[in-house]
Parts: structure tokens; sequence; C-alpha cells
């Protein structure tokens, strides 16, 4: 028998395959298992929470502004003409303190306007008196030293009528979002953890589906890095679909509970709003996710890798 | 003929080498010889006696429970598993099951050698090519394994063995799936490639008849997972006398 055609030269170190060939290394798996879609489900709940939490955020950062500098005088009165004159003595006596920058007695027409949902077309004339309403505006925000001294000065001009720091009454509001806000956080937090379980559980499948090829690559000379990347190859094909998959889903989910909040025509919800920089933060989700999925497919791997020789 | 005092050293030095699986029973034990490149060595012995064991921690697929193991001349027990790819890329291992990567087309698995040492794809396509077609296998270089006969998986699996041009050639039980004619090519090839290119061969085999077969070959019988050494060939430094039968093949390249 003749000598056999052996190649003239061969090359001693491990120098990386071409991506074609590593990718023919396992079976052809795309798609198939339940793993994209796993991911693709996480991801959208992960875009779901992020933009709600980015969302609660705006809401309570434009509540804030629009309400921290400023303070509501309040003043109970039934006969209208004692109530307006008691209403310009406030007006009068609020403008004189120097913290005040501005104050506006608001008209009874828009407090009807206000009202009439809950009080009917009754609500502002003498049957249903309604209180008068002093808008305050600070040049800053008040503490509540300056709110007693605003009270104070109230106190001298108008008996009985009342300071009102919008921001206080709004405290237990802003908590509450201040919460949703840690809770959304906090549902990120985990569903990136059932992404990374997710991930090396099927990282821990495939190396025991494929391990009989993984041991002769191994014995032919292949090293850890090189079967790595075999697997890495896959992880980031299934990640790559599945984090698409995931933020299309959850970007529609996104835009219909926009379309449903937009739909309450509420002044407070209508400050929730999402800017150019959290669309950016949500598009990042996905590449985060195929990050994520890399890196615990690695270690997920290169700890199976160990246990062999 | 090479003189004994000519020998080149060792390739593969084992001394007092054990195994064993678990808790049980050593299945090779007090194992100590020494293997010289470029000779042909039989593996012999009962089903059961130990040869696929002593073969594996040839091929590096396996670490003896004690005793020292040197391959071209490093020691094994001690080298970090990071560097065993290094070792591995001198050898050609035949498995006895052929061991061929199930979806992968003949192709493919006989260009795996040499992909996983980075070699270009244009000298694995020429090579793989030629290496199809020295084992008559160019019209099939596109099966997957399943499709083959045992015949034809068993040339992909000795041309991926040989493709990289090892140092040294393992086989274990190459010739048991296969007919007596098909077991006597199989044997010329193992010849020609140590006589050619001076690769060391170790052939495991229970068919006292290839013995036979090369006539400058070197018997190593295991029983029961001990090695006899019927013709002191295993023995370093050799017998001074003419006992030991000694190759004359150049040393090769290790």
């Amino acid at each position: 028998m003749s000598t056999p055609p052996l190649p003239d030269e061969q090359a001693r170190n491990a120098a990386p395959m071409k991506p074609s060939t590593t990718a023919r290394l396992l079976p052809h798996t795309r798609f198939g298992g339940p793993i994209p879609w796993v991911i693709a489900i996480l991801i959208a709940l992960v875009v779901i929470a992020s933009a709600g939490g980015l969302a609660l955020r705006n809401l309570a950062d434009n509540a804030r502004a629009d309400l921290s500098d400023a303070v509501t005088v309040q003043i109970i009165e039934a006969d209208a003409e004692i109530r307006s004159a008691q209403a310009s003595a406030a007006a009068e006596a609020m403008a004189a303190h120097p913290l005040v920058t501005s104050v506006r007695i608001v008209p009874e027409a828009e407090l009807s306007e206000l009202l009439e949902p809950w009080l009917g077309a009754s609500a502002g004339t003498d049957d249903v008196p309604i209180p008068a309403l002093i808008d305050v505006e600070l040049s800053r925000r008040a503490n509540s030293q300056e709110v007693a001294q605003l009270q104070a000065a109230l106190d001298g001009a108008v008996e009985g009528a009342r300071v009102d720091a919008q921001s206080e009454w709004l405290r237990p509001v802003y908590d509450a979002l201040a919460a949703m806000q840690y809770l959304a956080l906090a549902l990120i937090a985990l569903v990136a953890f059932a992404t990374a379980a997710a991930v090396w559980l099927a990282a821990r499948s495939a190396f025991s589906n494929h391990e009989e090829t993984v041991e002769i690559i191994h014995l032919l000379g292949g090293t850890d890095a090189q079967v790595t990347r075999i697997f890495q190859r896959s992880v980031l094909r299934d990640a790559v679909f599945g984090a698409s998959m995931g933020l299309v889903l959850g970007l529609g989910a996104v835009w219909l509970l926009g379309q449903q909040f937009a739909g309450l025509d509420s002044g407070m919800i209508g400050g929730g709003g999402l800017n150019l920089f959290d669309w950016l933060v949500i598009a990042l989700i996905p590449l985060g996710g195929v990050l994520l999925a890399l890196i615990t497919g690695r270690i997920t791997i290169g700890f199976a890798l160990r246990s062999m020789l | 003929m090479r003189g004994m005092t000519d020998r080149p050293s060792e390739i593969v030095k084992f001394d007092n080498v054990g195994l064993r699986y678990g808790t049980d029973p050593e299945v090779l034990s007090d194992l100590s010889f020494t293997l010289f490149p470029g000779s042909f060595y039989f593996l012999t012995g009962a089903s059961g006696a130990g040869k696929t064991s002593l073969l594996k921690l040839l091929y590096l697929a396996q670490r003896p429970s004690r005793g020292s193991i040197r391959m071209f001349g490093k020691d094994m027990i001690t080298l970090p598993r990071t560097r065993l790819p290094d070792f591995r890329r001198r050898l050609g291992v035949v498995f006895q099951n052929f061991r061929l990567v199930p979806h992968l087309s003949a192709f493919d698995n006989v260009a795996l050698p040499l992909r996983l040492s980075g070699t270009s794809e244009a000298k694995v396509i020429k090579a793989v090519s030629d290496m199809l077609e020295w084992v008559g296998l160019s019209h099939r270089a596109q099966a997957i394994p399943a499709t083959m006969s045992g015949g034809e998986q068993q040339r992909v699996a000795i041309a991926r063995a040989v493709i990289a041009r090892p140092q040294m050639l393992i086989a274990d039980e190459p010739t048991g799936n296969v007919d007596p004619d098909m077991a006597l090519k199989l044997l010329r090839l193992f010849e020609a490639l140590n006589n050619r290119v001076g690769t060391t061969v170790i052939v495991a085999t229970h068919d006292v008849h290839l013995l036979k077969k090369v006539p400058d070959s070197l018997i190593m019988r295991l029983q029961k997972g001990r090695l006899s050494d019927p013709t002191g060939a295993l023995r370093y430094p050799p017998r001074p006398s003419g006992a030991a039968k000694t190759n004359s093949k150049p040393s090769g390249s290790a």
C-alpha cells in the first residue's frame, strides 16, 4: 500500500476554527428547543418592567417639579362675598412673604369646572358652596418651618384659612411611586436571574447531550476554549433570537399599555411618558440579555469541562 | 538494522503504573515498560485483560491511580489538563467503536484534527480529499457515519487518526469489525505509516493470527491487568543479547 498522502506541515497551535466550521461541530438545533422562547418571554418581561419603572420615575419627577415649589391656600366660607373678600386678603398676605413669587386666586368658574364631574352642574352655586383656592408659587421648595411661617402670615389676615404644602400631601403618592420603582428593579433582577438559570440549564443539557462529541474533540486535541466557542455560538444564536423576539413582544405590550393609560386623559398619568433616553435604555435590554446569556453559558461550559480530563 | 545501542530515547515510559475505577480493584497493576519511536507494537490479551484501559492511558483519556507516565519526554501525571491538547495532537487514535462524530460527514470527521490544530481550510480540503481517496472513500465524502458500513467507518476513523501525521498511532481492536481481507488491508496501512513515515504504532488485538502478519513487530501481552514481556523488547535498556526483537525502521519524527 502506498504511503498515506499526509499534509506536509501541520499547525501545533490552537488557532480558532472558522465560525462556519465551529457551527458544524454541534447539530443544528436553532429554535428547536424552548430556550429561545424562554429568553424571549423573560426579555419581554424585563422590557415591560423597565418601561414601567422608567415611566413611574418620569411621572414622579414631573409631579415633583410641578408641585414641590408651590402651596395652596384654602378658605372655607359659605358666604360667597365674604369668601371673595377673604381670598383677596389672603392673597395680599401671601404676596408679601419673601418666599412667594406669584399668587393666583383660582377663579370660581375654573373650580366649578373641576368639581363638576363629582358635584354636577350645581357645583359653585349658592346651594353647594365650594372653598376658595389660591395657588401660591414659591421661589423654592418650602420646609416645614417656612410652611408654618406662611400659615402664621395667613392667620393674621384670614382666620381659619389653611396652607396646604402640595408636596406634603403628595408624599404618600411619591412613596408609593418609589416603592413601585423598586418593585420594577427587583422584578428585573429576578428575571435576569431566571434568564441566567435558564441558560445554565440549557447549557448543561446541551453539554450532556453532546458529551460524546466533546470528548472526541478533546481526544483529538481540541482545547477547552475551542469547545467553549462551539457552545457559545449556539447560546449566542438562541439568545439573539430570543432577545429580539422578547424586545418586539415587550415593546408591543408597552405600546398597548401606553395607549390604555393615554385613554385615561389624566394630567398626572400624562407625565409618565418615556423620553429618548428611556427608549435607549430599553433598546439596550436585549443586548444585556445576550451578554448575560453568553457569560452564563461560558461559565457553565467552563465548569462542565473542568470535570473532564 | 539499527543496533540496540543506537535505539533512540523512549517515546513512552510507564513506571509502576496502576489503574482502578472508583473503589473497584485495579484493572491495571504494576505496569512498567518503555516504547520507542518508530516501532510497531501489538498489545494482546484476552477480553477483559485491560487492553482498552492501557490504551486510554496512552491516548491521555485517563490518568493512572498510581505510578508515573512520561510521554514525549514530559511527565503526564503532573501535566496540567490545559496542556494535554498539545500532546494529544501528537497522537492518532483509532477507537474500538470508531467514535466518529455522528452528525459530521466523512470529510468533516477526517478534517477534524487539522481544523482543531488551526490548519488553513485550503490545506484541509486538499489533505482530506487526498486521504479519502487513499482509503477509497472519495465517493462517500459527504456520507454521515450512520449511513456507512462498518468497514467504511473504520477507514474514516483510520484516515482521521493519521491525517495530522501523528508521532504515535494507537489503534484499539482496529480489525475487530471487518472481514479478514479488510483486516489485512488495514494492517498494511499501519505498516506503511510505520515504515515510511516513522510513526510509532500500537495495535491492540486479541487476534493472534494478526501478530504474524507484521514480522518486525514487538508484543506486549496483558494478563489480568499485568504486563508480560515475552520478548524482553519493552525493557530499557534492552537486553545485551539479541533476544529482543528490534525494529530496523527509522525512528520517525519523535
